[in-house]
C-alpha cells in the first residue's frame, strides 16, 4: 500500500495518506508533510523527541499533532525522518504519543508550511484501511 | 451543489441574489472572463458561506483575484457588525498581517544591472527565510512584548529604520488595542527567532523599477517620480508567531462553540461573536501578530537599506512609500442604508484602499488617498493604485491584493523546471535567488492570474485606480 499521494489544490498543497489503521494513518500523514518542506530520505535520524497530545476529536488531534511538527521546526528547525513509534487512545479524550526522529541540521527547505487548516479535512476508516486527507497552508 | 449564476451588474461586477440562509448578497468584482476562472474552484461557494455569517453588512465581496480559501476565500471582504456580529480567524488568514511595502530610491534601472547580483546575495544573507529560528534580531520575551504591544515604535526607538518610514505605515504600523499577554509562549517562542525573516511560498523582496506612470500627479506624491526609478517591495507577514495564533484561536474556538462548528459548511469559518470574551481576545491577538508583521517587513526595509548602501555607496536613499497589510480584520465605521456602523472589516486577501481625506492617512496622501500596493507574481508586474471615495460603499475601503492563483504548486511543478524558467526569466533581465528550485517552479508566472488583468477591473470598478507599473529586476525569494 502506498503511503500517501498529493493532489491538486490551487492555492495550497493538499495530501491523502493511507495507513491500515488509524496509527499507521497518522504516521504516513506526518511522512506526507515534512515531504512538502524537505527531502525526507536526506534527513538523518540524529535526534529524538517525544509528542503528546489530548484532543476532543480525531480530526483535531491531527490538527494539533501536525502543528507540532511545525513548531518543532519553526523554533528548533528540527526536520521529521521518521516515527518508530505512534499509539493513539480513547481515554476522555484522544491521546497521542509519539516517538519521533530527525535532525535540526543544514537540509535544502523546499517551502516552509505556515499552519494546518480543517479545509477538506478528513479521517475516513474502514475495515483495514483509514485514509486521511489534509490541506496544509503554505 | 446548486448551480450558481451570477447576475451581471455592469462590465465589471456581478452580484449574487440574497437565498438560502444568505445574510446579505455576494458581489464579485470581475470582468466575464475572470468570473468563469472564478467558477472552476470553490471560492465562490465560500463567498455565500460568507454571507451566511451572523451580522455580516452590506455584502459579501470578492475581488478580482479571489480564489479557493480554507473557510473564506481568498480575495473576500466581509463587513460584519462589531457590536452583534463576529469575528473570525478565517476571514483574516493565517498569516495575520500579511502584507506589501514599498520603498522608492534614487537609483536609476541601469545602476542596478552591473551589481545585480552582489545586491542580490547581500539580500539574501541578510534577510534569510528563516525555518528554525535564523533571526539577526533575537529578542527577549521583554523586548518580544514591546514589538507586540508596540509595532514600528520598537523597532523606530531601537534605531531600526526612521521616523519617516514609520509615518507612511497603514496605522502607523501599530494597533494600540494590541496585547503581547495574550500571545501564547508557544507562538512567541516561533516568533522569537524570526523577526527580520521572510518564510516562503508567494513571499519575496523584489528589486524592481517604475515601468510606467499611469497618473503623474499622484505618483510624484508617492515619491515615484520617473519612469525607471528603482523601487523594493517587501512581501511577507507575521511567520511562525500570527500562524500559531490563528491556529490556536481555531482551536479554542471550536471547544468553546462546538454546536457552532458543527453548523458550518466549513470549519475554519468558524468564529467568535461580538462581545464575547473570545472575541475580545482573538481581536487583541490579532492586533499584536499584526504589530509583529509590520515590524518585521519594517526591519527587513532596514535591512534592505543597509544592503542597498553597501553595493552602491553611502548616498543611496531608500523611503519607504507605504505599507500595507491584506491579511486583517479592521475595526472601521461605514455606512449601511444610511446609517453609520462599526465594523469589522475582514480583509483576507484584500487591500485598504481609502481614499481622499479617509482617517488614518499620512499627511503627505490625504488629498489624493492612499496608496494601494499589489504585488505581482515572479517575473510579472507589480502595481501601486490608489484609493478612492468610491471604494467606501463599493467594497468598504477595500480592493485586491494580487494576482491570485490558478493552478496548483503540484501542477506548477509539473510544467516548468527551475532552471529552465530561471534562465528564461534571465533572458528578460530578470534575475532570480531562491533557497530552492521547488521555490521557482511553484511561483512560476504562468501559475498566477494575470495581475494587469485584476488591476484592470480594479480601476474600471473604481475601487483603486492605477498609478504606476513596476517591473521586476531581481527576486530574493524564501
Amino acid at each position: 500500500m502506498k503511503k500517501f499521494e498529493f493532489i491538486d489544490h490551487t492555492a495550497d498543497a493538499k495530501f491523502i495518506a493511507y495507513g491500515k489503521d488509524i496509527e499507521e494513518a497518522f504516521t504516513n500523514a506526518a511522512l506526507a508533510f515534512i515531504t512538502l518542506v524537505t527531502d525526507i530520505h536526506k534527513v538523518k535520524p540524529k535526534q529524538e523527541k517525544t509528542i503528546e497530545i489530548a484532543a476532543e476529536k480525531k480530526q483535531s488531534l491531527l490538527f494539533d499533532f501536525l502543528e507540532e511538527l511545525i513548531y518543532l521546526m519553526d523554533t528548533e528547525g528540527f526536520l521529521l525522518h521518521d516515527i518508530p513509534e505512534l499509539k493513539i487512545e480513547k481515554k476522555d479524550k484522544y491521546t497521542l504519543k509519539a516517538r519521533v526522529r530527525g535532525d535540526a541540521g543544514d537540509y535544502e527547505i523546499l517551502t516552509q508550511i505556515k499552519a494546518m487548516t480543517y479545509s477538506d479535512m478528513f479521517i475516513k476508516e474502514t475495515e483495514g484501511k483509514v485514509e486521511i486527507q489534509v490541506v496544509p497552508d503554505i | 451543489m446548486t448551480e450558481i449564476k451570477p447576475k451581471k451588474l455592469n462590465e465589471y461586477s456581478y452580484l449574487i441574489e440574497k437565498h438560502g440562509d444568505m445574510n446579505v448578497p455576494v458581489k464579485i468584482f470581475a470582468s466575464e472572463e475572470m468570473l468563469e476562472k472564478m467558477m472552476q474552484d470553490r471560492c465562490i461557494q465560500q463567498g455565500i458561506n460568507v454571507a451566511c455569517l451572523p451580522g455580516i453588512k452590506g455584502f459579501s465581496i470578492m475581488m478580482p483575484d479571489a480564489h479557493q480559501g480554507y473557510g473564506f476565500s481568498i480575495g473576500g471582504v466581509a463587513a460584519i457588525d462589531a457590536e452583534n456580529g463576529c469575528i473570525s480567524p478565517g476571514g483574516v488568514g493565517f498569516d495575520i498581517g500579511c502584507g506589501v511595502r514599498l520603498l522608492q530610491t534614487n537609483l536609476k534601472k541601469d545602476e542596478i544591472y552591473p551589481k545585480i547580483h552582489q545586491l542580490l546575495d547581500k539580500l539574501f544573507e541578510s534577510i534569510p527565510p528563516g525555518i528554525g529560528a535564523k533571526s539577526k534580531f533575537r529578542l527577549d520575551d521583554t523586548e518580544l512584548d514591546k514589538v507586540l504591544n508596540t509595532g514600528v515604535d520598537w523597532a523606530v526607538k531601537n534605531n531600526y529604520g526612521t521616523k519617516e518610514d514609520q509615518e507612511n505605515c497603514e496605522s502607523q504600523g501599530k494597533l494600540t488595542e494590541a496585547d503581547a499577554a495574550i500571545i501564547s509562549p508557544k507562538a512567541k517562542k516561533r516568533g522569537r527567532g524570526q523577526l527580520g525573516t521572510l518564510g516562503s511560498g508567494n513571499h519575496f523582496i523584489e528589486v524592481q523599477y517604475v515601468n510606467k506612470i499611469y497618473n503623474k500627479e499622484v505618483a510624484e506624491i508617492f515619491g515615484l517620480k520617473e519612469e525607471g526609478q528603482v523601487v523594493i517591495m517587501i512581501h511577507c507577514g507575521s511567520r511562525g508567531l500570527g500562524h500559531q495564533t490563528c491556529s490556536e484561536f481555531l482551536r479554542k474556538l471550536e471547544e468553546t462553540y462546538p454546536d457552532v462548528m458543527a453548523s458550518l459548511p466549513e470549519k475554519d469559518l468558524i468564529y467568535a461573536p461580538a462581545k464575547s470574551q473570545m472575541a475580545k481576545e482573538y481581536y487583541k491577538a490579532m492586533c499584536a501578530s499584526a504589530n509583529f508583521a509590520w515590524t518585521n517587513r519594517h526591519m527587513i526595509g532596514h535591512q534592505t537599506r543597509l544592503a542597498f548602501k553597501e553595493v552602491f555607496g553611502e548616498k543611496t536613499e531608500l523611503k519607504t512609500v507605504y505599507d500595507v497589510h491584506h491579511n486583517i480584520a479592521k475595526l472601521e465605521e461605514h455606512t449601511f442604508d444610511g446609517k453609520r456602523c462599526k465594523v469589522w472589516v475582514h480583509r483576507k486577501g484584500a487591500t485598504r484602499a481609502f481614499g481622499p481625506n479617509m482617517p488614518d492617512l499620512p499627511k503627505d496622501y490625504k488629498k489624493v488617498g492612499q496608496p494601494i500596493l499589489i504585488p505581482g507574481s515572479m517575473g510579472t508586474s507589480s502595481w501601486v493604485l490608489v484609493g478612492t471615495a468610491e471604494s467606501m460603499d463599493e467594497s468598504f475601503g477595500s480592493t485586491a491584493h494580487g494576482a491570485g492563483r490558478m493552478m496548483s504548486r503540484k501542477q506548477a511543478n509539473q510544467t516548468w523546471r527551475g532552471d529552465q524558467l530561471k534562465k528564461d526569466l534571465e533572458r528578460e533581465k530578470i534575475y532570480i535567488k531562491a533557497a530552492s528550485w521547488r521555490g521557482i517552479t511553484e511561483e512560476a508566472p504562468g501559475a498566477y492570474k494575470d495581475v494587469d488583468e485584476v488591476v484592470n477591473v480594479s480601476d474600471k470598478a473604481g475601487i483603486g485606480k492605477l498609478v504606476a507599473q513596476l517591473k521586476p529586476i531581481g527576486v530574493v525569494k524564501g
